[in-house]
């Protein structure tokens, strides 16, 4: 499903290279839940936008899906994101003018879906949400739980193959993170493929399989059971 | 692939979202386009206004005057330089001799007092024949034209405009009464019909008679102006030229004369004042490249306040094309809104104009209003163009991080 071979990405600070993605090598099945962890510069964000095609590495090869995407031109990751990729931030980056229901229709109104479809879609996932009593309402109007859940819905709406989630839970109390994820996990064991970003390493230890990165590098990749 | 109907509608959003933004684009779109109708609408308004006061004359007119000027174009000469004048024989050899001319009207011009009972009043006296109304198309509101007798002969008839009927006659009987031009007393025999102003002479408040009455009423052997309506079918060019080659012929080979058609006047009026309704055009265009300026500043300030949004699109799969279509959209359709809002606007005040000033012939040609909405739409499309293009082209992670 995902492969990473030597990808390499650097930052420069004025004359100061930092190498986010050092040599990194990654093969992820579907179905899989990731937790990627480490210290804050460690390369973890970095790792994420590359496996969501918002960024190219400076070399190396990811394939996704069998596509060679970083020879790529745009305009086909950008339907590859469309067909494969869902993501859920920890600052839930709702557009702040539409309603939690539009919100959730935006991937689909990209993708030239049909405004009745569209309508229906969006219905279907904020009542599996449970959220579907907030459909009209503005994501100020939210508590920090319901948007991140708008965001969630909007994320999976797609029904994208890979769901990647950085800080999900960070910017919500306990009982809301606990929710949302449940929410996530929910998703995983329905066949979606999880990358969850995270400091929390309680959150962490819930994933199948845990990479710890430092300094651009994944120094630890293990799962569970101990395989 | 977005659906134009959802791009719309995005973009509406957008535009409702940010009201202040939005109608300070419409507001400078608005006038842009609203100065261009108003100020083409002042010009054509003079344009036509200078040439309804030539259009009396006619295509077909040709006026000749004594004195010859080497400088061509622009106004007539007022006063002429000749050694001989045009006389009442000369008039009778053009009407003989030269068959492409109809009517001929020669005009002899002076002012006097006219008195009828006991009422006088100072104005302009025209020595003319029964040519005249045909010539410069005048119409009669009562009575009939002067008798057709030979030209050299003084009649006793003579026409009236309106003012002068209203100020000496009140509601006394006008046809059949008799009037003391000066020396000379009259019987009118008809009224013209409106004002029939031009070149500054406005015949409703003057006194129309026999040319070589107002010849000895002036003393006056040589005529103002002569007056001659081609014959449907002849050329006009060949008749002045044939017009000047008999008077160079009369007047002993000397070429004292000066022919003028009305055309080549209206033509240089026309120029100059075409001329000029492009100036203000022009001076208006501007106002709508400052108005795409500010669409360009505000595009960019849109892009840079909504980087976050354009990488979040980015992230949800949408394309450079896609993120360059819903900004120009917004350009589009303020431009558009902005325009039919300038072009209501400035429709509705030529109107009030037209309203105001009854005389004056506001309006907007259809080249002004295409010209007005194409500036708009592309100093709108084009000004967004790049704020535009430079949104699309953001790398998704730095638009969704806005790192630079």
């Amino acid at each position: 499903m995902i492969k990473l071979q030597d990808v390499c990405k650097t930052f420069y600070l004025g004359d100061q290279a930092v190498h986010a993605l050092d040599h990194i090598d990654l093969d992820v099945q579907q179905g899989e839940y990731l937790s990627v962890m480490g210290p804050s510069g460690s390369g973890k964000s970095t790792l994420l936008n590359m496996l969501g095609l918002l960024d190219r590495p400076d070399s190396g090869s990811y394939k996704l899906a069998d596509s060679e995407t970083a020879s790529l031109p745009e305009v086909q990751r950008a339907e590859l994101r469309s067909q494969y990729i869902g993501f859920v931030f920890q600052a839930y980056h709702l557009i702040p003018r539409l309603n939690a229901r539009e919100n959730i229709e935006m991937p689909m109104m990209l993708a030239g879906v049909k405004a009745a479809e569209r309508r229906k879609l969006a219905d279907d996932v904020l009542e599996r949400l449970a959220i579907a009593h907030r459909a009209e309402h503005l994501p100020k109007q939210l508590s920090g739980g319901e948007r991140q859940r708008v965001a969630i819905a909007r994320a999976i709406v797609r029904k994208p193959t890979i769901l990647l989630a950085d800080e999900p839970t960070g910017n919500l109390d306990s009982h809301s993170g606990e929710e949302v994820m449940l929410l996530l996990e929910q998703l995983n064991q329905e066949g979606i493929t999880l990358f969850m970003v995270t400091h929390d390493a309680k959150l962490g230890a819930r994933a199948h399989r845990h990479l710890v990165m430092v300094d651009g590098q994944i120094v630890e990749d293990s799962t569970t059971d101990g395989c | 692939m977005i659906r134009h109907s959802d791009i719309i509608h995005f973009s509406w959003q957008v535009l409702i979202r940010h009201r202040f933004r939005s109608v300070m684009i419409l507001l400078a779109m608005a006038l842009g386009v609203a100065s261009i109708i108003v100020l083409t609408a002042l010009g054509e308004g003079a344009r036509r206004y200078v040439l309804g006061e030539f259009a009396f004359l006619g295509s077909d007119v040709l006026i000749m005057l004594p004195g010859k000027k080497e400088t061509t174009g622009g106004l007539p000469p007022l006063t002429g330089t000749a050694a001989r004048d045009i006389t009442l024989q000369d008039v009778e050899q053009l009407s003989h001799r030269i068959s492409a001319i109809g009517d001929i009207a020669p005009l002899v011009m002076g002012s006097a007092e006219v008195s009828f009972k006991q009422r006088s009043r100072n104005i302009t006296v025209l020595g003319s024949t029964d040519a005249l109304i045909t010539v410069r198309q005048l119409q009669l509101a009562q009575g009939r034209n002067l008798d057709l007798i030979d030209v050299q002969r003084a009649s006793d008839q003579c026409l009236i405009g309106q003012t002068l009927k209203a100020e000496l006659f009140g509601s006394d009987r006008v046809i059949g009464s008799w009037v003391r031009a000066g020396d000379y007393r009259c019987r009118v025999v008809g009224v013209l019909q409106g004002r029939g102003d031009a070149f500054g002479m406005d015949l409703s408040d003057s006194l129309i008679m026999s040319v070589a009455a107002a010849q000895r009423l002036f003393d006056s052997p040589g005529l103002f102006r002569v007056m001659m309506k081609i014959r449907p079918g002849y050329d006009i060019d060949d008749a002045k030229a044939r017009v000047i080659a008999l008077m160079k012929d009369l007047h002993q080979g000397e070429e004292d004369v000066t022919v003028i058609s009305p055309d080549a006047m209206l033509s240089t009026f026309d120029d100059v004042l075409g001329a000029m309704t492009l100036g203000v055009a022009a001076i208006a265009a501007i106002s709508m490249v400052v108005a795409g300026v500010l669409i360009m500043n505000i595009t960019l300030i849109s892009v840079s306040q909504r980087t976050e949004e354009i990488g979040l699109l980015k992230a949800m799969g949408a394309r450079a094309v896609d993120i360059q279509q819903l900004f120009l959209v917004e350009a589009l359709m303020t431009t558009v809104l902005g325009a039919v809002i300038g072009l209501t606007l400035g429709l509705s005040l030529v109107a009030l104009a037209r309203w105001t000033f009854p005389d004056v012939p506001f309006y907007t040609p259809a080249w002004a209003i295409i010209s007005a909405l194409l500036i708009a739409l592309v100093a709108g499309l084009g000004f967004a163009w790049g704020p535009a293009k430079r949104a699309s082209q953001l790398l998704p992670v730095n638009a969704l991080y806005q790192r630079k």
